[in-house]
């Protein structure tokens, strides 16, 4: 395809009208950016992205509205752990009890290595107790490797109280239920 | 020759070289800050030493504003590794920084940033051929890029110092014959003289806009900014012919280009907007005290400034020419209409007189 390509007339020509428009132009946006604040630029640490709701950030530990460790030390999440960042140390026969009812045990210790977890989910996905969720964090830091292996306190900690989810109490009202005969539906 | 003409020569030269090498500094500053702003962008606005943070009120606005960017910027400068590549050629590949910032700092030597202080005159050389000598001067100004480009035995640096030969040489034509009319009209060469021609005349840009508009946009060409930046066109030539420096001679070539600009920035104030004079508050006729004298170097400065802007503005307003639009306005648009300019004010002067 052939495109004619009008002569420049003679105001074109001086380039005036175009500088004209240049310098309008340049002026609203510094004006704009300026004084009106409209820049494109999000300033990261203190701005950050609204992260949307099914975002798979890093994997923490939650505990119950109670206040209690949720895991049960079942080691699944250790299991199916694709690149291998989970480590999980179980109490033993020796070891302290759960801190609540209706969970035989709870583990002694809890590692998640940040630098190899790979944020895929199937850790809060195999997690009988849904005591592991992907939470929203996407900027983990640290000055080293050690830094970056999350201990259990840690877990813990960021993961915060997730509440609306008690599985067992629920469980434990149905079987009450069932305790009087005939069972009522 | 005496010994206190020596002693304030050399005290005029360190503050002079050491102001402008700040303005450099800022300049750099400025011109991020300025495109930022121009493209919705932010600009530097982190960069501080801790214990700014610690000034209340003022120390947070300091740091937005990104006035410790420069001093973060030349620290890197100096502690960069200076690498020579092992195709170049040594002797010139040292030379060429060097040559590429002393002409711009000589070009300031001549240019009046002030009036009187006391009984110094505020320039550092009051020549009487102060013009011819600043274009002596800027003509040099092209060996260093060439030599860089030849230097640095690559062929992208090679083609930008071919173009910034070609460049620079077009326009000082239509620079110089530029310039003309403005004597003609003044009937001196001496920079003082003039300034003094137009406190009492007015601004020779009044008087002869075309050889303003030329000289304007010659400069713009001298000093390789845009939309004239072909020697370091960084989208066809990597980076032009400093692609193959590195830390402080890369800054020196930074440097010397910063200093063309205001080098020539304070050109154009001396020879069309009247140096360091105001029409008005009596700022007119060389000052006898030294409340006018700091005035008087203020109003220079703030004058060179404001071109320093435009440097600056213009540069996110045009694409770049391409080269032959470039030579074609060089040679075919700016250099007859310079000599049609010199031809007009030499027929008006004449039948004037």
């Amino acid at each position: 395809m052939i495109v004619n390509r009008k002569p420049l007339t003679f105001w074109e020509k001086l380039y005036l009208p175009a500088i004209v428009g240049g310098f309008k132009v340049t002026i609203r946006h510094a004006v704009r950016s300026l004084f009106g604040g409209k820049t494109v630029t999000m300033e990261y640490p203190e701005q950050k992205w609204a992260v949307p709701a099914d975002y798979r950030g890093a994997p923490y530990l939650v505990k119950d509205q109670d206040g209690n460790t949720k895991c049960v030390s079942c080691q699944l999440c250790e299991f199916v752990c694709p690149p291998k960042a989970i480590k999980i140390i179980p109490p033993g026969p020796a070891g302290r009890p759960a801190d609540r009812s209706n969970a035989e045990k709870m583990p002694q210790e809890f590692e998640i290595n940040m630098l190899r977890c790979i944020f895929c989910g199937l850790c809060q996905e195999v997690c009988p107790e849904e005591a592991i969720f992907l939470q929203k964090d996407y900027s983990l830091t640290g000055l080293s490797r050690e830094e970056m292996i999350y201990d259990k306190e840690k877990l813990l900690a960021l993961g915060g109280v997730h509440g609306g989810i008690q599985k067992w109490k629920q469980k434990l009202e149905e079987a009450k239920e069932q305790e009087t005969f005939p069972v009522k539906v | 020759m005496n010994w206190s003409f020596i002693i304030f020569s050399v005290v005029k030269i360190a503050i002079v070289i050491g102001v402008v090498q700040g303005m450099v500094a800022y300049a750099v500053l400025a011109e991020r800050k300025i495109s930022a702003w121009i493209q919705d962008r932010v600009g530097p606005n982190r960069c501080a030493p801790p214990f700014v943070k610690a000034i209340p009120g003022l120390g947070p606005v300091l740091i937005r504003l990104g006035l410790f960017q420069p001093l973060a910027d030349g620290l890197k400068f100096m502690l960069k590794e200076d690498f020579t590549p092992a195709g170049v050629r040594k002797v010139y590949f040292w030379l060429a920084p060097a040559i590429a910032v002393i002409p711009s700092m000589l070009v300031i030597a001549v240019i009046p940033f002030g009036s009187q202080l006391g009984h110094q005159q505020m320039v550092i050389a009051n020549l009487n051929v102060g013009i011819l000598y600043t274009f002596g001067i800027v003509s040099l100004g092209v060996y260093g890029i060439v030599l860089a480009g030849y230097a640095a035995n690559s062929k992208y640096p090679f083609l930008g110092g071919i173009r910034s030969s070609a460049q620079m040489i077009s326009y000082e034509i239509s620079m110089g014959m530029s310039v003309i009319p403005v004597f003609l009209i003044v009937g001196n060469l001496n920079l003082n003289q003039i300034i003094g021609w137009q406190a009492q005349h007015g601004w020779l840009a009044l008087y002869s806009p075309v050889s303003f508009i030329i000289f304007l946009v010659a400069a713009f060409a001298e000093t390789n900014r845009l939309p004239f930046d072909l020697p370091e066109a960084e989208t066809e030539l990597v980076g032009g012919y400093h692609t193959e420096y590195s830390s402080m001679k890369f800054a020196l070539f930074f440097l010397g280009e910063y200093s063309n600009m205001i080098a020539s920035a304070g050109m154009m104030v001396t020879l069309f907007f009247g140096g360091w004079t105001l029409p008005f508050w009596g700022l007119d006729h060389p000052a006898t005290t030294p409340v006018a004298g700091i005035a008087h170097i203020l109003v220079f400065v703030v004058k060179m400034l404001l071109f320093m802007v435009l440097f600056i503005w213009v540069r996110w307003m045009f694409p770049r020419f391409r080269y032959d639009q470039l030579m074609d306005l060089g040679w075919r648009k700016f250099v007859p209409l310079a000599l049609v300019n010199i031809l007009v004010t030499a027929v008006v002067l004449w039948v004037m007189s």
